[in-house]
């Protein structure tokens, strides 16, 4: 690959995430638990959709190849998306998605707080603007993992189920290959690696805070950077991707 | 006995005259039994109609065609769910709860929106529901700005300033499909061939078929009467679909010169009463969905209270200490 | 407390938002919440979404005392009548200028 293509590569990372993340929350609509949280959901899936757009854009524009953020979000098939596994994990109940969210949450904002400094103007420039919003994020599903692990009897067996199941997709976050190390090495990128202390500082007070226990690092799975996908990620682009698909001359 | 009619008289008339004068009605105010319960009957079903409605919009959010389209939608689904809120509470000031609405709306006995009631088949349907449920629905709303309610006013008066953006983004959709592909205009003629009479309906029966006109005008709940209100949007919407080059399904319509109006055909109330009735095509599934949802979510408001409560209590004792 | 579980709701807050510094915070509606963090970003969710505020009072319903709209007679109109309350009620020569 050259530098420009691991670029490209670079920015699909960070901005699929947001893209895939972002469907699966709307995915929530009309069902949330409370109107409020409805409205909450939302507008955690409206800034992640604006943060999709944003670096999926710049992403078309460092390949050079003429894609703009719909063409790469609704042409590129499954082991094209570089999003984590994490992300694209089923909705589950409100506590599963309230522990990815979370996991997210801090790990985004750890990345996008290093990537203030990028090299890459415009990425540091999006950094910036979605650094407010992660903020946000993070405080939301913070309080609802607390919530719910120090709620009742059933909400703590819940959030516990959760945290379990979703605990074998933490380590492909902290992840280096040949691309991320190039381009930390470029000062575009942020070094993952270095963050994870800092995250399990933030997931341990979490986790204490909640009286829920940190599971053992038992098992894990990765993928993802070399577009290896749980099943999961093809159903939801098939719904995601069936008009534009359908109807490629369309402009809608 | 006669003490207490009287006094009720006068309260009554008082109220009545302060309505007359154009007052608001304030939630302690005194106010009649008919008129309470009048106002919670309707502020519950517009909310009812609100947070229903998200659910045939809702169907199509994880399809949309466009990162700017999806951003779109959810903003404006959530601006839904944010007016079924604002209405909730105006409710609320009357000394009903949420849950004692919700549970009108799960059993049945509450109504919301016919309109929600019919699915949305291909993408013109947002576009369709846009221009046409939101234009009948804005209105409606508009009118009821000028309510005698304070609450419901103030209420409707946010509701207008945010649906705005509403009914342009469903015409814009429109628009982009009128002008697409073939495909993209058969979809456009077939979503208002399935929402125009629908639409039409949500301004309930003639005048002289509707039960609670009369009073509600007298009680200024309601400032403008279902007729006026239908041809109205019908006046308004006509030459819209004419720009979209768009057929509205209606032989009889015609411009009327000397009405300055549009004369038009008769809506099929047998489909309305039916689909009132519970037999539209989603009813169900609609009412299902939201009691799922309130049900599924017990166990999380029953966690967010129990937190509460342990932190109350531990803020005590640390107080205490 | 109620015996019954299900009967439990969240509890009602009132919403006070301050548009811009400079401007008193006013009333702007209710929501439910469980607690007073749950109240204030449920706030920030529901009452700011564009832009509407750059400050947030929540307070629980139940805590807030309202006067009786029978108290009208004996709490407002006895002022009415104290006209020497207002700068209108002055007489100033015109000749001495603005006041």
């Amino acid at each position: 690959m050259t530098e420009n293509e691991m670029h490209f590569e670079y920015l699909l990372r960070l901005g699929d995430n947001c893209a895939i993340l972002g469907q699966r929350l709307a995915e929530w609509c009309g069902k949330a638990p409370v109107l409020e949280e409805e409205l909450a959901l939302m507008n955690v899936g409206l800034d992640l959709i604006g943060q999709a757009r944003l670096l999926l854009d710049h992403a078309g524009k460092v390949e050079g190849a003429g894609r703009d953020e719909d063409k790469l979000a609704f042409f590129r098939d499954t082991q094209e998306w570089r999003n984590l596994l994490l992300i694209e994990q089923p909705n589950g109940d409100f506590a599963k998605t309230m522990a990815r969210q979370m996991f997210f949450d801090c790990f985004q904002y750890l990345q996008f707080e290093a990537l203030l400094d990028s090299s890459d103007k415009t990425l540091s420039e999006i950094a910036a603007k979605s650094l407010k919003e992660i903020t946000y994020h993070r405080r939301h599903s913070t309080n609802w993992v607390i919530r719910l692990g120090d709620g009742t009897e059933e909400s703590h067996e819940k959030m516990q189920a959760a945290i379990d199941e979703l605990w074998g997709f933490v380590p492909e976050m902290f992840d280096m290959d040949e691309v991320e190390d190039a381009m930390v090495a470029a000062g575009i990128g942020a070094d993952v690696n270095a963050l994870r202390p800092r995250w399990d500082e933030m997931i341990n007070s979490i986790l204490e805070e909640a009286t829920l226990k940190r599971p053992e690092d038992t098992w894990s799975v990765r993928g993802s950077r070399v577009g290896k996908h749980s099943e999961h990620l093809g159903f939801l682009l098939a719904e995601m991707q069936f008009l534009p698909r359908a109807y490629p001359d369309a402009k809608w | 006995m006669t003490v207490i009619d009287n006094t009720n008289d006068q309260l009554e008339q008082a109220f009545q005259s302060k309505v007359d004068a154009e007052l608001k009605i304030e939630p302690k105010d005194w106010m009649p039994d008919g008129y309470r319960k009048t106002l919670v009957r309707q502020m519950s079903q517009h909310a009812h109609s609100e947070v229903v409605g998200m659910l045939p919009e809702g169907n199509w959010l994880t399809r949309a065609p466009s990162l700017k389209r999806k951003a779109i939608l959810m903003a404006k689904i959530q601006d839904e769910g944010g007016h079924g809120l604002y209405l909730y509470s105006a409710a609320e000031t009357l000394g009903v709860s949420r849950d004692e609405m919700y549970e009108q709306l799960h059993t049945g006995k509450a109504k919301y929106s016919s309109i929600f009631n019919y699915p949305t088949l291909n993408w013109a349907d947002i576009g369709a529901i846009g221009w046409l449920v939101d234009g009948a629905a804005i209105t409606n709303q508009i009118a009821l700005c000028r309510c005698s309610y304070g609450p419901y006013a103030r209420a409707m008066v946010k509701v207008c300033k945010e649906e705005s953006f509403h009914q342009r983004q469903g015409y814009e959709i429109m628009i982009n499909m009128a002008n697409g592909t073939k495909e993209q205009k058969e979809m456009a003629q077939d979503a208002i061939n399935r929402w125009w009479w629908p639409s039409l309906m949500m301004f309930g029966p003639h005048d002289k078929n509707s039960d609670h006109s009369s009073q509600s005008m007298k009680w200024k709940i309601k400032r403008t009467s279902n007729d006026e209100l239908r041809q109205r949007f019908v006046d308004a919407t006509v030459p819209q679909a004419k720009f979209l080059g768009l057929e509205v399904p209606d032989d009889k319509l015609a411009w009327n010169e000397e009405k300055q109006s549009y004369d038009w055909g008769e809506i099929d109330w047998d489909e309305f009463r039916n689909v009132v009735a519970g037999n539209g095509l989603c009813n169900r599934e609609r009412l299902q969905t939201r009691r799922d949802a309130h049900e599924g979510g017990k166990w999380v408001r029953d966690a967010a209270l129990a937190y509460a409560e342990k932190q109350k209590k531990r803020a005590a004792e640390k107080h205490a200490a | 407390m109620s015996e019954n579980k299900t009967a439990e709701e969240l509890p009602l807050y009132e919403v006070f938002i301050r548009s811009k510094n400079g401007l008193h915070h006013k009333h702007a509606g209710s929501l439910h919440a469980a607690d007073a963090e749950m109240a204030l970003t449920n706030a920030r969710d529901v009452y700011t979404r564009r832009s509407e505020g750059v400050s947030i009072w929540v307070v629980k319903a139940t805590d807030v005392i309202a006067s009786n709209p029978e108290d009208k007679g004996s709490f407002y109109e006895p002022n009415d009548d104290k006209l020497y309350r207002h700068p209108t009620f002055y007489n100033i020569p015109d000749e001495v200028g603005h006041m």
